[in-house]
């Protein structure tokens, strides 16, 4: 048996090897690095007001979400009524307009009707989303109070994942403030 | 009652497929007759059985008989009745049902047109198809019945996806599987000739026309598969480098080497270790391609439910048969004589780098495909690859490909003289440079990868319509009364007309690629009815939106005219749809097609002050691709039409009576 009869069979081995240990993974679930660790820390202009500034500090003191949108984004269309709920249900919601516009951007929310967000960071170039590891508009982020991101949700946020996911984990959120307060 | 009596005819497929894996191996490892024999019985009652249990899913389907579970999630009352016999294969279990089914066409037609095969190799061709088939009939009835029950029976299904309500859906996944399937065939006919110790120019004989015609399918699968996501989609893309189109691509690649390295293999006997090694990874692409898509190991737009059980199953299988047919190949492969040798330049050298070229595409496009895999399982992060990487490792492959493409058909075997060669297409290559350099102007403005690709399209064209000539030319003058009876085309051979039809529409696919990339226009804008917006020179107006109802959809149906200068052109009816099953919204774009651009509009979303969102393109040159795409399926298929192929295998191997194969002998033969 010589030696480049054999390869071809090694070379499937290892395939088989590491195809194996794929399929236990799931390649849907993109662990962001950031849970566990405090929010990356920016500062950019309002979106409405240029002359204000929105930074990681305003998102401290009680457990936020963060949500990473922009007008150009189909699927944010469709979750920005989800948003409009969260918001009237009492969770605070700052936005991360990402690429994007100022004209653009107001005009889009101008069109969408309400206005969830409590403050509108602008990032025009997306620098600060890159630091978020902002890979697909929309996404959307749950931080504690201490400003340490606790959940991430990438794509836009159904009814469903509202009731079940992002509502019950506020709570949680707000349970664990209590103590420590 | 009647998924039940499905349920059951599988099981029956799957023993018949059973005894149809192992008796005529056995017969053939002993000589005996009578269990060899078994073969082709036992091939047409698996076949019998998977017909039956499709034609019950599809009974299934036309009375909305929802306590089906595979029913309920891929049909629903208002469903059209084409998308309901199309909704069989909709999903993950009826798509391997009906892959399952092809596997026993495809075992069926081996044993009608393989009856001149010695019996020995005919029983183990058999054989090894019937171990394939236990494999996926196997996956079908212990992890993916489609007959599974829903009880209580919903009152109405989910409905098929939207996307895949369309035209393309109902021609796209068949054709794809009779070509992922066909690879089967030069699979076992080369796991025989190992097992029985027989390479020889017969064997490759033997699997060319069966390599062709599942070639042809696959490449017309995938060509239905980019035509429907070019108009289905809305995005004007019509190549993703997702990885379920790379998993089709991966072994149309190696499928094109093994049909090169076949021609070698009939006609000088040498490259037989090779052509073995290429059918054996060609049909394991079409495996792996089965396992990334039904797995959930990668994300794909295409991917099927994702189900843990069904990875290690089909993962399973697949370490079972490629791992025993590359052993086999390990063992038995260095007994293989060498078979002739050749020259530096000659018809065998261009066919090797063809072989080389495409088997490190094919690597390529494996990596890109697998790396995110590949980390993920080392635990080294998680990255996506994605068109850039693919862009640029494919581009500088095809380019030498695509010159050696129009070379290699004149050079001769064995040795042929390069200057020689050079002096003949001397004028040709001078023709398409000049004219390739300008025709890039005649679309926009100029840049040296259109006029490479332009060159290369048309190198290839004039080639061929030379060497066309020159043969004919040299056909020897035949009988005045013959003359009607064969044309002379017909006498080149459907080999070399096959081959050649499909060269030249790997041309016009290289100029229709050349100019859709580099002078494709697109633009997103906001109209408000009444509002025109030009795009590359043609004016397009939204003259209205209006509201209609399909059967299980409504949609905005926006009414755009399109004038180019003062000549008006049809109107488009760009869509965009909702379908309240499934609360998907759909855009259906609509096209104006033309030989030398299609202009494209699809539809988006309203805004509030009364605009619409549109996307307008402008596709020069976009028809090319499909046509080049269809006229290698057709070059495929008359390739395997091929008389020789059906000559008795007594005559096989003596001296051959086609003159244009007389003509081999000459300046140029057939590939």
């Amino acid at each position: 048996m010589r030696l480049r009869f054999v390869w071809p069979l090694l070379a499937f081995v290892v395939l088989v090897a590491l195809l194996w240990v794929g399929l236990s993974l799931n390649p849907r679930e993109i662990p962001s690095p950031l849970i566990g660790q405090p929010a990356p820390a920016f500062s950019l202009p309002e979106l409405h007001d240029p002359e204000k500034q929105v930074s990681h500090t305003d998102l401290l003191g009680e457990p936020v979400l963060l949500n990473v949108f922009a007008s150009w984004c189909v699927s944010c269309r469709h979750e920005h009524g989800v948003l409009v709920e969260l918001d009237k249900y009492g969770i605070p919601i700052y936005g991360l307009n990402y690429r994007d516009t100022r004209d653009d951007a107001l005009r889009y929310l101008r069109a969408a009707g309400e206005d969830p967000y409590t403050a509108i960071a602008f990032d025009e170039r997306g620098l600060v989303g890159i630091d978020w590891g902002v890979y697909a508009t929309p996404e959307t982020f749950l931080l504690d109070s201490q400003g340490i991101i606790r959940y991430k949700h990438i794509g836009p946020i159904s009814p469903q994942i509202a009731r079940d996911t992002i509502i019950p984990l506020y709570h949680q959120l707000l349970a664990e403030e209590v103590p420590s307060s | 009652m009647l998924p039940e009596i499905g349920l059951l005819a599988l099981i029956l497929a799957l023993i018949l497929a059973l005894l149809q894996g192992v008796l005529p191996l056995l017969g053939a490892a002993r000589g005996d007759q009578a269990l060899m024999a078994v073969g082709r019985s036992a091939a047409w009652g698996q076949f019998v059985f998977l017909f039956i249990a499709y034609l019950i899913l599809t009974h299934a389907f036309l009375t909305h008989d929802f306590s089906v579970a595979y029913v309920a999630s891929h049909s629903n009352l208002a469903l059209p009745l084409k998308y309901q016999l199309s909704a069989v294969w909709g999903g993950h279990e009826g798509s391997l049902l009906l892959w399952a089914l092809m596997l026993g066409f495809w075992s069926v037609m081996v044993s009608i047109f393989s009856r001149s095969l010695p019996a020995d190799v005919l029983a183990r061709v058999l054989g090894v198809m019937g171990l394939v088939a236990v494999g996926f009939i196997g996956f079908m009835v212990f992890t993916s019945s489609p007959f599974e029950r829903l009880i209580p029976a919903p009152l109405d299904g989910r409905d098929l996806n939207p996307m895949l309500q369309d035209p393309g859906l109902i021609f796209h996944p068949p054709t794809l599987y009779m070509g992922y399937v066909g690879f089967v065939v030069p699979f076992a006919f080369a796991i025989a000739a190992l097992l029985g110790g027989r390479l020889d120019a017969a064997w490759a004989r033997w699997s060319r026309p069966w390599t062709a015609v599942a070639w042809a399918f696959l490449t017309l699968g995938i060509g239905l598969g980019s035509w429907w996501a070019y108009y289905e989609l809305g995005w004007g893309g019509w190549w993703f480098w997702d990885p379920v189109e790379n998993a089709s691509l991966m072994p149309w690649l190696t499928g094109t080497a093994l049909l090169h390295s076949l021609a070698v293999t009939e006609k000088r006997g040498t490259f037989k270790n090779w052509t073995v090694m290429l059918a054996i990874l060609t049909f394991s692409l079409t495996l792996l391609g089965a396992f990334l898509v039904r797995s959930g190991v990668l994300t794909s737009v295409h991917a099927f439910a994702v189900d843990p059980s069904r990875g290690s199953y089909l993962l399973g299988y697949m370490a079972v048969v490629v791992g025993i047919s590359l052993s086999l190949f390990a063992w038995r492969g260095p007994k293989v004589g060498l078979g002739g040798s050749f020259g530096m330049f000659s018809r065998e050298t261009g066919l090797l780098l063809n072989n080389v070229i495409l088997v490190v595409a094919c690597a390529a496009v494996l990596l890109g495909t697998i790396y995110p895999l590949v980390l993920d399982a080392l635990g080294l992060g998680k990255i996506s690859v994605g068109p850039p990487y693919f862009e640029s490792v494919f581009l500088p492959l095809m380019l030498p490909l695509m010159l050696l493409l129009g070379f290699g058909p004149t050079v001769r075997w064995k040795q042929d003289d390069p200057l020689q060669v050079l002096r003949r297409l001397r004028l040709i290559l001078a023709f398409s440079l000049v004219v390739g350099m300008l025709w890039p102007l005649a679309v926009g403005s100029w840049s040296l990868l259109a006029a490479m690709g332009t060159f290369l399209g048309l190198w290839i064209m004039a080639t061929i319509v030379h060497d066309v000539f020159v043969r004919l030319r040299q056909t020897p003058p035949v009988p005045e009364h013959d003359e009607a009876k064969s044309p002379r085309v017909r006498r080149l051979g459907l080999g070399y007309v096959g081959m050649q039809l499909a060269h030249f529409g790997m041309a016009l696919m290289v100029v229709g690629i050349t100019f859709v990339i580099g002078y494709d226009q697109e633009r997103d804008v906001h109209l408000r009815i009444g509002e025109t917006i030009t795009v590359a020179g043609y004016d397009f107006r939204l003259e209205g939106i209006s509201r209609v109802q399909g059967p299980n959809y409504v949609a905005d149906r926006g009414e755009v005219t399109v004038f180019d200068g003062e000549r008006q052109l049809p109107t488009l009816y760009p869509e965009k749809r909702y379908y309240p099953s499934q609360e998907m919204p759909m855009t259906q774009a609509s096209l104006n097609r033309g030989i030398f651009r299609d202009l494209y509009v699809s539809l988006g979303e309203p805004l509030p002050d009364g605009s619409w969102i549109a996307r307008v393109y402008y596709k020069p040159y976009m028809n090319w691709v499909w046509l080049g795409c269809l006229l290698m399926t057709f070059g495929g298929l008359i390739a395997a039409a091929d008389r020789r192929y059906r000559l008795k295998t007594a005559q096989a191997s003596v001296a051959h009576p086609d003159p244009a194969v007389l003509a081999n002998a000459k300046p140029s033969g057939t590939g």
